[in-house]
């Protein structure tokens, strides 16, 4: 594949790397993969999106993916106001979506800041349902490396299992990708056992074409997750920065045998629109990836969303607000 | 006035590829005025004459086409000029041709003149008024343009033997076509001579190829050839028209019929668009837009 | 490991279309039998149902026909054009509220999917009469003259690949310049013509303006052939526009022509590989590949085929061929049996030549006409299956070195109606679609249409435009 550099030399006399490995080995050779990624047709892109979102999904495979759906979701409140109390209520939520009803699975993780991780962690002990947590001076990530990197050592250190970092979006605008590269591996370092996923905030990053090198940089450094966006800005995930990411992990795996998940989050709020990205995973990256370890969905409005239309699949009835549980 | 001294006649040649050759198969015939007197012999050309036309008709026709158009509106505004300094050979050919007085044949001859101006004037517009930008619904600029449809047969007027043959041949080549010609059968020599001056004109050779000889003879393997792509039936008659209309289907040429008009002889009327435009396809090219990006997109 | 996420059935309700068990002619405002009392059946080309039994024209009913149009000419033409306007407009807003019912009828007698009816013919159907409507009292503005007038009778036959949408391209902008018309619907696809002619009635459109005569090619050629037919207008394949041509010839009919393809969609190093894949697929698979201007050969730099080539294939294996009512399928059924054995023959000869055959797995239902999403590795310009239109699903892979070669080979076909390339230099893009011989290009992008858009060939695919301002052209004197 033309996006495995496989010459020894280029024309200019400068070394190409070899293989992928060798592709951070400095500055240029960084910026001379990325931009030899093939480019992303706009229009293209989110045309193909879009007809992927008028699949009709019915009966027996509504059922599927809305159970698989809540079962993706990083369940998550990450507000200036939260307190104890308010995390505990998402644990219990997240263990138990539906109360009235036992055998709706349980979500994949709650998502809190640093400082709420040892609360969530006790909300869910025993229950199977992992507890995420934003870190690097989340969600501009404006801070000196070393408070990034203490950041994510304290959510480590009380319990995170998984840590959601915000990539540098300054220094990739400003074209430093190396520095972006190097913050990842720093902060994959930092995580230990826990696993990563790297935000890109792409609203800020603006284009398709950044979108595409920015998922590069981060399954380069050892991303476990590539995610969308923080939530915090005006366009969070979208069906067309989801697909173009999902064609990253798709190609990333297909060159080294790695795989990697994804993670929209920000924007999607209704059942029908969680499994229009479902659809985006089956028919992009594949059944592979429709399992909690490889996609998730960072949302909070969007479980009792799927809670209602799972009530409606199995009641034959419509549901409503006062069915579900207001945490 | 003295009769001493003997004139010296003219040897008419085709005219093909820019060069001028008689006709392979060394055939010619006589040319007379109106009143039988003879004027000279032009080239009886054969099939194969017409097929050799149609090979340097088609060498010619990317480099014409793809000219700028600017550079072909000077190339036929050269042609007028160099009409103009010939004006008193053609008035005398036209006036023995077509047997009018000298006055009417200057009147045609500088009629002639003006038509090639018009057209020169053109070939830099007619993209502006025939093509534009297509408001589609959705993130498209889509654009059309007309090109040139390739190589074109044109069976001249039959009468008018100068200003009919520059109204149908300069519209095909300002359009930037190249164009195999079949002089007026009766009256071939100012068609003739117009090849003299095309070639002093930057006009690049192939580009206008002029045969004399019988029309239904040359017209027919034009009309069959598989490499022509246009005909333009002026100066056939209505069983000939018709004959050469079927055998243009063969490979779908564009067949601009004869109108009223071009049995009448009448060009001197204003000339319009109709045949600037009939041998110009369209091509409509779409690209996407808005690549502006993820933020806020309209998904 | 994931379990399988499969789509259950999704089918479009059947119960919106009433589909009568016999249909007439429409001539003159009336249905009617033919003169010889003649039917003919009209079959869903996906399960072999007879969808309804069709009264079949002959040369009797033809006249018929052109003398109703002929009689209504007079009072039409003279409408002024806010007025004949109105009545386009009309159609165009009532076939936007009958859409959902005109998709379903269109996929159960066509064959192809609901979700390229309801998506695609019915919003163009609509849009183009809506964009016709409009030029009816602007015609002064047309840049065809201050006052430009209808030819008369217009003689239209179209195809069964977009029965509906070839209709609207037909009827549309000859009524809007003040022409009636006798229209031939194929014969495997006469049913939407039907229910046009049932709009028409609803939106009060004066009698003989508007005839519909379902029937085969001996219908059509005697349509082509009336003496008192003023304009012909024809899609379908060059042989027959070929045919046409030779019978319109020495008379005043003028005469447009939209026929076969080749089209080349062009691949350089520097496309957009993820979306330069999705153009292959929709120009070649869309319609089941029965498209006149489907991207039939693509043209790959040699650079970039490995790696072109293993996305698309992984591409084609998501494709969901199956019952064309599944709002989820992708892939229809061919529209006949005789279609069908077309395809086949054409493939099987691409084999016998040599070149390399690879079909998408997937399941071919019992009954029915299918044919599997495939393409030929291995292809030259020598090849059959890269010179001959095929008319099905069915894609012919080439490769080149550089962007002259790529010209070359793109433009080395008798026809000339579509291109497409896929680069991310614009220049580039600029520079080919300068070059390509071809009536409509796309770059970066396959298969568009739109109602502005004039669409229409380069040598064999036939001569005239239909769509925008150049389409009026074609139905007026000038």
């Amino acid at each position: 594949m033309r996006t495995t550099p496989s010459t020894e030399t280029d024309e200019a006399g400068g070394a190409t790397p070899r293989t992928l490995a060798d592709v951070p080995t400095s500055a240029s050779t960084l910026r001379r993969f990325l931009h030899g990624l093939p480019g992303v047709d706009a229009v293209g892109l989110e045309a193909r999106a879009a007809s992927l979102g008028t699949r009709s999904i019915k009966t027996t495979a509504k059922a599927y993916a809305i159970d698989l759906a809540i079962s993706m979701i990083d369940l998550t409140t990450l507000e200036g106001a939260d307190t104890a109390g308010k995390v505990r209520a998402l644990g219990a939520k997240a263990v138990h979506p539906d109360p009235t009803d036992r055998s709706t699975p349980r979500t994949a993780a709650v998502c809190v800041y640093p400082d709420m991780v040892a609360t969530a962690k006790e909300a869910v002990a025993g229950s199977g349902v992992k507890v995420a947590s934003v870190a690097t001076a989340f969600p501009a990530g404006r801070a000196a490396l070393g408070v990034k990197l203490a950041d994510v050592r304290d959510a480590v250190a009380a319990g995170a299992d998984e840590i959601d970092m915000v990539i540098d979006r300054g220094a990739f605008l400003a074209g430093d990708y190396m520095k972006v590269y190097e913050e990842i591996v720093a902060v994959k370092e930092a995580s230990g056992p826990a696993r990563l996923k790297v935000i890109f905030e792409t609203g800020e990053l603006s284009t398709y074409d950044n979108i595409r090198r920015a998922s590069w940089i981060g399954m380069l450094a050892g991303a476990d997750f590539i995610k969308t966006s923080t939530g915090k800005v005006g366009v969070n995930a979208t069906p067309a920065n989801t697909l173009l990411m999902l064609e990253a992990v798709r190609d990333f795996r297909a060159q080294t045998g790695v795989q990697v998940g994804v993670k929209p989050a920000g924007g999607i709020r209704t059942a029908k629109d969680a499994l229009k990205f479902l659809v985006l995973v089956n028919e992009t990256a594949g059944a592979d990836w429709l399992d909690n370890h490889w996609f998730r969905f960072g949302a909070s409005s969007l479980l009792n969303d799927l809670l209602m239309q799972r009530q409606k699949l199995a009641t034959g009835r419509y549901s409503g607000p006062d069915y579900v549980t207001v945490d | 006035m003295s009769d001493a001294r003997l004139s010296v006649l003219k040897t008419y040649k085709l005219y093909v590829g820019g060069k001028f050759p008689r006709s392979e198969s060394g055939r010619v015939y006589e040319v007379t005025d109106l009143k039988g007197k003879w004027l000279a012999n032009a080239p009886l050309s054969s099939r194969k004459d017409a097929r050799d036309a149609v090979v340097a008709a088609r060498k010619a026709f990317g480099g014409w086409a793809g000219a700028t158009a600017y550079n072909r509106g000077q190339v036929l505004y050269r042609v007028a000029e160099m009409l103009e300094g010939r004006r008193e050979q053609f008035v005398r050919e036209v006036a023995d041709a077509e047997g009018l007085s000298k006055s009417k044949a200057a009147a045609v001859v500088d009629a002639a003149v003006d038509r090639w101006v018009w057209y020169a004037g053109w070939t830099d517009k007619i993209a502006q008024v025939v093509g534009g930008a297509n408001p589609v619904a959705g993130p498209f600029f889509n654009l059309s343009t007309p090109e040139p449809t390739g190589v074109v047969a044109v069976v001249a007027p039959r009468e008018s033997s100068f200003l009919g043959l520059v109204s149908v041949v300069a519209p095909v080549i300002a359009a930037g076509n190249t164009a195999v010609v079949i002089a007026s059968e009766k009256a071939p020599l100012p068609a003739l001579s117009l090849g003299e001056v095309l070639a002093t004109s930057d006009l690049p050779g192939g580009v206008v190829n002029v045969l004399s000889g019988r029309a239904a003879e040359l017209a027919l393997p034009l009309a069959a050839h598989q490499d022509v792509n246009g005909i333009d039936l002026a100066g056939a008659d209505a069983d000939l028209a018709k004959e050469l209309e079927v055998a243009a289907a063969d490979n779908l040429k564009r067949v601009l019929r004869p109108q009223a008009v071009d049995s009448d002889a009448d060009f001197t009327a204003a000339p319009g668009t109709r045949r600037l435009t009939f041998f110009l396809e369209t091509k409509t090219v779409w690209h996407p837009t808005g690549s502006l990006g993820a933020s806020g997109s309209a998904y | 490991m994931a379990s399988i996420f499969e789509y259950a059935p999704a089918p479009e309700s059947r119960s919106v279309v009433d589909i009568a068990p016999s249909y007439g002619l429409f001539i003159d405002g009336e249905f009617a039998d033919a003169a010889d009392g003649k039917v003919f059946k009209s079959v869903s080309p996906a399960t072999e149902e007879v969808l309804s039994e069709v009264a079949q024209a002959g040369e009797a009913d033809v006249d018929r026909a052109v003398q109703a149009a002929r009689k209504a000419f007079e009072k039409w033409s003279a409408l002024p054009g806010a007025e004949r306007g109105k009545y386009l407009f009309r159609i165009a807003r009532i076939i936007q509220e009958r859409s959902r019912e005109l998709a379903v009828l269109e996929t159960l007698d066509n064959g192809k999917p609901i979700k390229e009816t309801r998506d695609a013919d019915l919003p163009l159907v609509a849009a183009h009469f809506f964009y016709y409507a409009g030029w009816a009292d602007k015609l002064d503005h047309a840049g065809y003259g201050a006052d430009p007038r209808a030819l008369g009778v217009a003689g239209q036959v179209i195809p069964w690949n977009f029965p509906l949408l070839m209709l609207a391209w037909k009827i549309a902008p000859a009524l809007a310049t003040g022409n009636t018309v006798v229209l031939k619907p194929a014969e495997t696809t006469p049913l939407s013509a039907l229910f046009f002619a049932d709009i028409c009635r609803q939106a009060g459109l004066p009698k003989g303006v508007v005839n519909i005569l379902p029937g085969y090619g001996d219908a059509g050629a005697a349509l082509v052939a009336h003496s008192d037919v003023n304009k012909v207008a024809f899609t379908g394949s060059t042989a027959v526009g070929k045919q046409i041509a030779r019978t319109v010839a020495g008379t005043d009919k003028k005469l447009t022509l939209e026929l076969g393809g080749k089209g080349a969609n062009i691949v350089f190093d520097d496309a957009p590989i993820d979306q330069a894949v999705e153009g292959i697929v929709t120009g070649i698979f869309f319609n089941q590949g029965q498209v006149c201007c489907a991207g039939s050969r693509l043209l790959v730099q040699e650079s970039v085929q490995d790696e072109v080539l293993d996305a698309l294939k992984r591409r084609l294996t998501t494709l969901r061929l199956g019952d064309p009512l599944d709002k989820n399928t992708d892939i229809g059924a061919i529209n006949s049996a005789e279609q069908l054995a077309r395809i086949t023959a054409l493939a099987d000869t691409g084999e016998a030549e040599g070149a390399e055959r690879w079909s998408a797995p997937c399941e071919l239902p019992s009954s029915g006409y299918w044919f599997a999403p495939t393409l030929f590795t291995n292809v030259t310009q020598a090849h059959t299956v890269a010179r001959d239109e095929i008319f099905g699903p069915v894609l012919s892979v080439l490769t080149f070195r550089t962007p002259d070669e790529a010209v070359a080979k793109a433009n080395n076909t008798q026809y000339g109606l579509s291109a497409g390339i896929w680069t991310e230099k614009g220049s580039r893009i600029l520079a080919v679609a300068n070059k390509l011989r071809a009536g409509v290009v796309w770059a970066n992008t396959f298969n568009k249409f739109d109602p502005t858009s004039p669409f229409g060939g380069y040598k064999e695919s036939g001569f005239g435009r239909e769509g925008g301002r150049h389409g009026l052209e074609a139905y007026l004197d000038v």
